[in-house]
């Protein structure tokens, strides 16, 4: 049997969404950037509205989306995401629009045009990738490391009293007037996966009901940033991550 | 009060510059005004607050958190090819920079009017020219270039932001009305622009086909990016950019003159201090001395060639400014030696009268 025998459309049991193109990602394996950017794209497909959507790209590792997802996108500043959101939803309010952005662009650089997207309650979905340290720029602390974390800027591990204490930005998100679905989700099993596939589709689906912000905080891997392979960084995910973010809602009104 | 009273149709009105701004944005169409208070250029955001453009043009007017913001909302606006445009004054500005130079990489049309006060730091509500370079120089990281509209009056202020825009689509960058705190709050008599309707998304789609309206079957997907990893891509956009400011150049140069035909000596001035210095003029021919005036309109593209002509009919050039001497520069490489080019300039918020103009010119040029 060769390579065409098995590669054949009879043996189709399952396509990869037309949204998402055959650009190779730059992504590092086990990165859950891809993962969600495929999730992105099935929702978009499924829901048939990849002439309705405009994707809003953040500086960091995710800076290329534009890339692999055949939608319509504007790449904004380090952390200035939700501002351009602002603009192009209030200007094409029958429009999807959501930001993707990474810890450092929304929680450190970002908080203020994040926090008062939020609480002016714009009807975009901010799809938020904690992976806890800057993967893009090599693995430097993040506002969201974790107590004793290790990166290049916190070669000892994060310092309470020097750096300050681990943002828990979903929960502050969730305390807002202008939230109304705030969730935290991971995507590092299959039923994860299908869990957080749900939750970003009905981030998706509130942004036409006038009902606020939706905010779907997926705590990820950054397996080069973290030095880990990518199924220890699972497990370290799973022991470490998960007891500072909680997986689940924190508000769906 | 009601619409019809408030989109007065009666065209010649007394109002201030900030306002004037306001009234003639809603009247060219503009989709989208975001801003941030600062003094002192606020009443243009209260003016559009009191229009209440949403319920007549259903423009988008939004106070956002910060200047940071307000041009980030801007940038996504002008993505979706619409007419966007922000206002503030200096300290305003600065914090505007990186999304300006993102709008410039990501070839982004809008409007930004600063409504100078005096620097640095907080500085003064007090009127001033002093962000001649940070407008005129870049003001941003990397290469590029704003066009720059000097207004010198409330009425140039309502014409400016029409054409503004123009220019701002023509050449697919962000262009900058540069007042000053006294153009801002003084009332002048002016004749409003007359009503244009709002682009449809039809017509974005046709004249901005770079747009981000949403992926249609028919196209590729549209990015709105300034990101090019590699350094020859970026050169390219880099050249694209250049070949632009090149042409604005050739085409898009405005000044004024005021008695340069026979001068002895020439004042280069431009917005509130051009007004200043016409009087100059006026008490100079009194007193015997042939003195013109030269105002810029366009700081960027600057009257180069113009003023270099005149270097070689005049014994002197004297630049006038409420700095401590920017523009100077630029009449100085025009002129490239060819005659003295003295400065005289008032800085901190005080505006020079044309007593003290004359005052230098004589002592300076004369001597
Ligand atoms: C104004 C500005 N400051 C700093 C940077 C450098 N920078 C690029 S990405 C990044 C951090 C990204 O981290 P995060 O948002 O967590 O995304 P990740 O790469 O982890 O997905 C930084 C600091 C920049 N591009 N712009
Ligand atoms: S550095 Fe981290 S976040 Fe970036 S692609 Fe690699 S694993 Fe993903
Ligand atoms: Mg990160």
């Amino acid at each position: 049997m060769n390579i065409a025998d098995i590669i054949n459309p009879a043996n189709l049991v399952m396509e990869k969404t037309k949204v998402m193109n055959d650009t190779p990602m730059h992504y590092c394996p086990g990165c859950s950037h891809g993962v969600v950017h495929k999730l992105i794209g099935e929702i978009i497909e499924e829901m048939d509205i990849q002439d309705k959507t405009i994707g809003i790209a953040p500086v960091g590792c995710a800076v290329f989306a534009y890339q692999y997802l055949d939608i319509d996108w504007q790449q904004a500043a380090h952390g200035r995401a939700p501002a351009l959101a602002t603009a192009v939803k209030r200007l094409l309010p029958d429009r999807y629009v959501f930001t993707y952005q990474g810890d450092g662009d929304l929680a450190a650089i970002g908080t203020a045009e994040t926090i008062h997207a939020a609480n002016r309650g714009e009807n975009i979905t901010i799809i938020f990738i904690n992976n806890g340290i800057y993967g893009m720029t090599g693995g430097q602390m993040a506002p969201t490391t974790l107590q004793g974390m290790k990166s290049s800027t916190s070669p000892t591990g994060r310092d309470i009293p020097r750096n300050g204490f681990p943002l828990n930005i979903t929960n502050l998100l969730a305390q807002l007037e202008g939230t109304c679905y705030v969730t935290r989700q991971s995507v590092h099993t299959v039923a994860s996966v299908r869990k957080c596939k749900k939750a970003i589709q009905k981030g998706f689906e509130n942004s036409m009901l006038n009902k606020g912000t939706s905010v779907i905080e997926i705590v990820s891997t950054c397996s080069s940033g973290w030095k880990m392979t990518p199924a220890d960084s699972n497990d370290w995910m799973v022991e470490n991550m998960f007891p500072a973010y909680p997986m689940g809602d924190l508000k769906n009104i | 009060m009601s619409t019809e009273k408030k989109h007065n149709t009666e065209e010649v009105r007394l109002m201030k510059g900030n306002e004037a701004i306001a009234h003639a944005a809603i009247r060219c169409g503009c989709d989208g005004y975001f801003g941030y208070p600062i003094t002192p250029q606020s009443e243009i955001m209260e003016t559009l607050m009191d229009l209440e453009p949403w319920n007549t043009t259903g423009m988008v007017v939004l106070q956002a958190e910060s200047e940071t913001a307000s041009i980030n909302m801007v940038y996504g606006a002008a993505g979706c090819g619409k007419k966007a445009m922000t206002s503030s004054s200096s300290p305003g500005v600065s914090l505007m920079q990186e999304g300006i130079s993102y709008m410039v990489g990501a070839e982004l049309p809008c409007v930004i009017v600063n409504v100078m006060r005096g620097g640095p730091g907080l500085g003064t509500i007090q009127p001033s020219q002093a962000d001649y370079f940070q407008t005129v120089k870049g003001g941003g990281h990397g290469d590029y270039k704003l066009i720059t509209l000097a207004p010198a009056s409330v009425q140039e202020m309502a014409d400016f932001m029409v054409k503004s825009f123009d220019l701002a689509f023509k050449y697919r960058t962000p262009v900058m009305i540069l007042a000053d705190g006294i153009i801002g709050q003084m009332m002048e008599k002016v004749v409003l622009p007359p009503f244009t309707p709002r682009w449809t998304e039809e017509e974005i789609r046709e004249q901005t086909p770079w747009a981000t309206l949403g992926k249609t079957p028919d196209r590729k997907p549209n990015v709105i990016n300034s990101l090019r990893l590699e350094a020859a891509d970026m050169e390219k956009l880099n050249l694209v950019l250049q070949s632009r400011y090149r042409e604005i150049e050739q085409k898009e140069v405005l000044f004024e003159e005021f008695e340069c035909a026979d001068a002895d000596y020439i004042i280069v001035a431009f917005g509130i201090t051009a007004r200043i210095c016409q009087k100059t003029v006026e008490l100079a021919r009194q007193k015997g001395i042939k003195a013109g005036l030269i105002r810029p309109i366009t700081l960027y593209p600057f009257p180069t060639a113009q003023i270099k002509e005149y270097a070689d009919k005049v014994k002197g050039m004297i630049s006038v400014e409420m700095s401590a001497g920017q523009m100077i520069e630029d009449v100085r490489l025009a002129v490239n030696g060819k005659v003295p080019v003295e400065f005289y300039g008032r800085m901190g918020g005080i505006v020079p009268s044309p007593e003290e103009v004359l005052e230098a010119l004589e002592n300076k040029l004369i001597g």
